[in-house]
């Protein structure tokens, strides 16, 4: 089936293009396939590529080749949790190797692959702007730092458990597409 | 110890509108509106503010290479693209304070002629992105964004944009491509972004810190803070500290702190964690020389190192580095300087953008060749192939990327050589824990050595 965002992507998108110069729809691009990302499957299928393209009437390899370069943006289906873990610098000092192995071990999967029950995927990233505070990892919009095996362990139970973490954004603060007010730019 | 940048940050209402103006924030916006926009720009020449993000120039300078003249519209972006490995500043000021870098934005505006600005954040820290948002709105509510700021007519829309992970989009060409909606390729210049930045329009770049100076520069005006500091390094500066600490986190210093004391007082980085030697230190980022302790705490000619641009290049590249960005990583005695010049460069082979072939394929080869020497499999050869690859990349590549691969390698090889040939030459002993250790004995053999046979 053909992706489709809801009416309300579609009004948050409407008011994401206001913010920037009418004739420069394209600066939209990243924005926008982030909420592609995030409502169809976490992540970009050809078809959903194709989809922000028509939206933005852009050529398809427009949108290819940007969704290829940055790392955010999954070009495969993952896992419904994504666990994106610090390989860099300062975490390295840390001790980041051994907590990435023991989260392979602990989920039971290599990195990059999906656990078998689906819920978990784990990533090395580079630097992710946390050092002070390394080892830690990315977790959807969430940094989770000094990571220790017992965080880890109560994380993952309690995601296996379906169990909300007290760590996860708090939902009134998802205002990023809020519009400009006042005249756009030209 | 003065604050400017961090003033108020034990208070967390600080982050909201009211939080901020109960100490004393927006007030630059109604002295800058009674100022003309070029005075601003004197002021800000005067203060001697110096970019933050690693560069180091000038930021007055900066702004007076914008293109007046051109009937385009003028940009001005603040680059958030916070990736430097060891730098975590930015995200913190943002997280904490939001609304110094939105009024430092609107000053600043105020002063280059801008109608519309951007702040490019990272895409990981979406969070802080939200932060800002919900700032930026305040901020619109109560006059200080929009049209006709506090009945002036100057008029000003600020976005907030989120990147998608690159650090290549930290060089400011690159972040102009990708605000466009491309791949963070960074231009040739010239054309400088001054003269054709965003849209092809005249822009100026400033990283967050740069910028949430500002609004302090404006109101207790530039010569008050250039009494802050020593020399040419003025002001305060965020430093990030990072790795074998007692006490990580963000600092604000005046610049001209004694290295010895930042790392030592319990003020700042409280020492070596579990009472350890100190060995090395990354002092601004990542991409800047590496020092053993010896030369960090003090120079080659024996003065003390300061927290400053020149006292920390004293010595050039020898026995020298750099502020940068002031990521300031600190490695303990039990550190292997191999294995941590592997992981960076890893880091910019990963980050490479693929444009110019000495740093697609040379960092690369510094990676494999890294892996190799660590894991055994490396030969007295490989450590001059790794030093004279470093510098095919190093001056040969469009932007600073390469360089900023180039130096970690050339600067460990320089500085811990004892160490590489270690690893080559006791293949068998790599994976040994106390092969540091062992290495350093072994440094300590071949001076013996060499000292003997004189």
């Amino acid at each position: 089936m053909n992706p489709t965002f809801s009416e309300s992507t579609l009004s948050n998108i409407n008011r994401l293009l206001s913010r920037y110069p009418a004739d420069k729809r394209k600066s939209a691009l990243l924005p926008l396939l982030h909420m592609a990302q995030a409502e169809f499957g976490g992540y970009l299928s050809p078809e959903t590529m194709d989809y922000v393209a028509q939206l933005l009437t852009l050529r398809p390899i427009e949108v290819y080749e940007v969704a290829s370069f940055y790392t955010m943006f999954h070009k495969q289906p993952t896992g419904k949790y994504v666990l994106e873990v610090c390989r860099t610098g300062p975490c390295a000092l840390n001790g980041a190797e051994s907590i990435i192995d023991y989260i392979t071990r602990k989920i039971g999967v290599t990195i990059n692959e999906i656990s078998s029950d689906g819920l978990f995927t784990v990533k090395e990233v580079e630097c992710l702007a946390s050092c002070g505070t390394a080892p830690m990892m990315q977790l959807g919009e969430r940094y989770i730092e000094n990571l220790t095996e017992q965080k880890i362990d109560d994380i993952i139970d309690r995601l296996k458990h379906g169990e909300r973490l007290d760590i996860e954004p708090n939902p009134e603060n998802s205002i990023l597409f809020r519009s400009c007010q006042g005249q756009s730019n030209g | 110890m003065v604050k400017l940048l961090l003033d108020g940050i034990e208070d967390p209402s600080i982050r909201y509108l009211n939080g901020y103006r109960a100490h004393g924030g927006y007030q630059s916006i109604e002295k800058a509106i009674t100022m003309s926009p070029l005075d601003i720009v004197e002021e800000v020449k005067k203060s001697g503010l110096r970019g933050r993000g690693g560069a180091g120039f000038s930021t007055g300078m900066k702004w007076s290479f914008l293109d007046r003249k051109s009937d385009k519209p003028r940009y001005l972006v603040c680059n958030a693209d916070e990736s430097e490995p060891g730098t975590f500043k930015d995200r913190y000021l943002m997280e904490k304070i939001p609304h110094r870098l939105i009024e430092g934005m609107i000053v600043s505006s105020y002063a280059l002629g801008v109608r519309h600005a951007f702040i490019y954040v990272r895409g990981e820290l979406i969070w802080v992105a939200k932060h800002l948002e919900h700032a930026v709105g305040e901020a619109y509510s109560a006059g200080y964004l929009g049209n006709h700021i506090l009945g002036s007519n100057f008029s000003l829309d600020l976005t907030i944009h989120v990147g998608a992970g690159a650090y290549i989009c930290g060089e400011e060409s690159a972040l102009l491509e990708s605000l466009e909606g491309k791949r963070g390729y960074p231009r040739i210049k010239p054309p400088f972004p001054a003269v054709s930045g965003l849209y092809g329009c005249p822009t100026v770049i400033n990283n967050v810190e740069s910028i949430a100076a500002v609004p302090w520069i404006v109101t207790h005006g530039g010569d008050a803070y250039s009494k802050i500091g020593v020399d040419k390094s003025t002001g305060t500066k965020l430093i990030s500290a990072s790795g074998h600490i007692n006490r990580p986190g963000v600092y604000e210093i005046e610049l001209g702190l004694p290295v010895e004391e930042f790392i030592y007082s319990e003020s700042y980085c409280g020492g070596i964690k579990n009472g350890r030697a100190l060995k090395a230190v990354i002092a601004g980022g990542s991409s800047v020389p590496i020092l053993p302790a010896e030369l960090i705490l003090k120079t080659a000619s024996g003065q003390p190192r300061l927290m400053t641009y020149e006292s920390l290049n004293d010595g050039g590249f020898t026995s020298g580095t750099m502020l940068g960005s002031g990521g300031f990583i600190v490695m303990d005695d039990t550190t292997c300087i191999v294995r941590n010049t592997w992981n960076l460069a890893r880091f910019y082979h990963h980050e490479s953008c693929g444009q110019c072939s000495p740093c697609r394929e040379g960092t690369g080869w510094m990676e494999k060749i890294l892996h190799r020497i660590e894991h055994g499999h490396g030969t007295q050869a490989d450590i001059d192939l790794l030093v004279d690859v470093s510098k095919k990349i190093e001056g040969n590549t469009i932007c600073a990327l390469g360089d900023a691969a180039a130096w970690p390698v050339a600067s460990a090889v320089r500085h811990f050589r004892h160490e590489f040939e270690f690893h080559v030459r006791h293949p068998d002993q790599v994976t040994a824990p106390n092969h540091v250790a062992n290495a350093a004995a072994y440094k300590y053999e071949e001076i013996t050595h060499a000292k003997n046979n004189d």
